[in-house]
């Protein structure tokens, strides 16, 4: 490990990769599995999307089958023709290990559905109609976080961002998604991005790719050199740092310029779209195809055979590495997403989500000293802070996170980490501090709701009694309004 | 010195009295805080259930309770240990557990849940609920309305058939992204 500064942001990782052995082999694509299982939350975000098909229903490839209630999640459609035979909770790639999911078994016979079709006019189409267009196909961010792309294109063209950044950084050490993509069909990732600049309607578009991957960036750059002079893109070689491809190391690095606290990329003029998404949406473009499938790495010492596959959202994450030549060795743990940020997944009967790029199977010796090793007491040695790419006190934090201390933990910026895990690998006391920090914000989004509870119930609460002290009042005052007449009454009578 | 510039000191001074007094009320009636701010402060912290279970009739009530010293923090069931650190350090006293005689914090928030199968459509459970987060009318179906609904089991003596139950709620969840919109 060393600690490199000739990049734009500050510190990170300089740490060994282990791309090549997946990279041997081009990308395989894999048939529609015999039974889809989609989890109704794509990723690891909680945002979740509610069926719109009924078990026993007959659906075809593309037909949509859930629908999301707001912009942060995106339609999921069929990946498989056949008939729902569930929706149940089933092991998923979520945060709690287990979703609703929406099980489809598949008759063999990968019909499309009759709506789908290729819009022969999405040349001309104007800006705000692609991206409504881009959300009906359930276009997702495929770096991993599954964010509904319109909902992003839409967010950074309000704000101003008349700049593309595409991201082929891919930074984790083990994953090799992107690259291999990037080799395979950079005319198509083109493609995909100049749609999503005329959605933006920006002028030029940066690729960033990460200096250790030389074929790649040659791909690319003969795509660039197909497509003619004036097409507005540009390669951009950035120095292979951890975390260079997270989405604000890498605007930082592109523009020069800092993304401000709780602001976006938008906000200094630049949006940033993987590069997989690029090729969903040229995948959209060119045959109306719907978000279900991607390229995902199946890989780690735990299996026979690591390599890059094209697989349906859906497939069995067991289908995905026998793929790959199966188990070997003796896997320790199965990881969606890198070593760095990947989650453990407790059963490989999940299925493949829009949110996972990679499916680590990592052995003892691919995992850090951490999973034999005992948790020690922090000896404020700093090596956290020395490697922290937002320039936090990763100690500080953690200092506050164990004695609960809200002002604490917002003070030293809980809400800028990035969840990247830098500090955990180079801590010598072998403290999970990105974990807790991810527990530390969770506590404080329950607060900040259970407050927010509490407010409107005080509201209600004051309406309540308003209401009940009015009622009174109006009664009081029919009533002695009806014993005044009731007397004058009496008057009336006792007169002689 | 002459009986004249005596007079019209006097009467400067007496006008810039009276000036500075009215100018003095007016702005006191302006800026005066009805509640002892104290209160406000209390009140914020409490978990506005509305329970009772202080034996106070409401948050509000026991929040001027504490400030006159007239009740401990340790009475909030439903506010359990984070409230009562909260109460602790801004009223610089020491954390004590929840007097178990107000009640045993609950393991997870809870809300009132009516059997409609069961429910006869009499209304008394709508007045007893502190927060209006029951909809019904008479001689029609009531059902509560979980997101707004504090727990606080004011509802279920009031039923006369026993239809209302508290049920483990779900707490509302807001991602990163919901947080930096607001």
């Amino acid at each position: 490990m060393t600690v490199a500064v000739n990049h734009a942001f500050p510190a990170g990782l300089a740490l060994e990769t282990h791309k090549q052995r997946a990279l041997t082999s081009t990308i395989l694509v894999l048939p529609p599995p015999g039974t889809a299982v989609l989890s109704l939350e794509q990723g690891f975000s909680g945002a979740v999307v509610e069926p719109v098909v009924a078990v026993g229903a007959e659906v075809a490839v593309g037909t949509p089958v859930a629908q999301p209630h707001d912009e942060r999640a995106t339609t999921l459609h069929s990946p498989v023709s056949g008939r729902v035979t569930a929706i149940e909770p089933r092991p998923a790639a979520t945060v709690t290990g287990t979703a609703t999911c929406i099980v489809i078994e598949s008759d063999g016979r990968d019909r499309r559905d009759p709506a789908w079709r290729a819009s022969a006019d999405v040349e001309s189409l104007s800006s705000a109609e692609l991206v409504a267009r881009l959300r009906a196909a359930g276009i997702a961010g495929l770096g991993g976080a599954a964010f509904p792309t319109a909902t992003k294109l839409e967010a950074a063209r309000a704000r101003g961002a008349r700049r593309l950044l595409l991201n082929g950084a891919e930074c984790e050490p083990w994953i090799c998604c992107d690259d291999a993509l990037m080799r395979e069909q950079a005319q198509d990732i083109l493609h995909g991005a100049r749609l999503m600049m005329r959605a933006l309607e920006a002028d030029s578009c940066v690729i960033a790719i990460e200096d250790d991957k030389p074929d790649a960036i040659a791909a690319v750059r003969a795509a660039i050199a197909a497509t003619g002079p004036a097409s507005g893109f540009a390669v951009q070689v950035v120095p292979a740092i951890y975390p260079q491809g997270a989405e604000r190391q890498l605007a930082t690095a592109v523009t020069g310029a800092e993304v401000p606290t709780a602001g976006l990329p938008a906000d200094i003029g630049i949006t940033c779209q993987n590069v997989a998404t690029a090729m969903s949406v040229a995948r959209w473009a060119r045959e109306g195809e719907p978000c279900i499938a991607r390229v995902v790495t199946v890989t780690g010492s735990g299996v026979a055979g690591p390599r890059n596959v094209l697989a349906r959202i859906g497939t069995p994450l067991a289908t995905l590495v026998d793929a790959a030549g199966g188990y070997c060795d003796t896997p320790l743990r199965l990881i969606a997403g890198g070593n760095m940020t990947g989650r453990a997944l407790g059963s490989d009967d999940a299925g493949l989500s829009k949110a996972i790029n990679c499916i680590l199977v990592a052995t003892a010796a691919d995992l850090q000293p951490r999973l034999t090793a005992v948790e020690l007491p922090c000896i404020r040695c700093g090596d956290c802070a020395a490697v922290c790419p937002v320039a936090l006190l990763p100690q500080q934090l953690h200092r506050a996170a164990l004695a609960d201390d809200e002002a604490g933990l917002l003070a030293h910026g809980l809400w800028d980490c990035i969840d990247c895990g830098c500090c955990d690998f180079v801590c010598p006391s072998q403290i999970p501090l990105a974990h807790r920090f991810r527990i530390a914000r969770r506590s404080l989004r329950e607060r900040e709701d259970t407050r927010r509870k509490a407010a409107e119930a005080r509201e209600r609460h004051e309406r309540h009694e308003r209401r009940v002290r009015e009622a009174a009042e109006a009664e009081r005052h029919a009533f002695e309004h009806a014993r005044a007449r009731a007397r004058g009454l009496q008057s009336d009578q006792d007169r002689p | 010195m002459n009986a004249g510039a005596v007079v019209v000191a006097c009467i400067v001074a007496a006008a810039l009295a009276v000036a500075i007094g009215a100018a003095l009320g007016w702005i006191a009636a302006r800026v005066r805080r009805d509640e002892n701010p104290l209160v406000e402060r209390i009140d914020a912290l409490l978990p506005q259930s509305q329970c009772g279970q202080c034996l106070y009739p409401g948050c509000r009530p026991y929040a001027v309770a504490i400030a006159h010293g007239e009740a401990d923090i340790d009475r909030c069931p439903p506010g359990g240990e984070t409230t009562i650190r909260a109460l602790a350090r801004l009223l610089d006293r020491e954390p004590r557990p929840v007097d178990p005689r107000y009640g045993v914090p609950q393991e997870q928030p809870i809300v009132a849940w009516i059997d409609e199968e069961r429910c006869i459509g009499c209304a008394r459970c709508l007045p007893a609920c502190p927060v209006d987060a029951i909809v019904g009318a008479s001689r029609y179906l009531h059902t509560v309305i979980a997101n707004e609904c504090t727990g606080c089991e004011l509802c279920v003596p009031t039923c006369p058939v026993d239809c209302i139950e508290l049920r483990p709620g779900a707490r509302l969840q807001t991602g990163d992204r919901a947080r930096r919109a607001a």
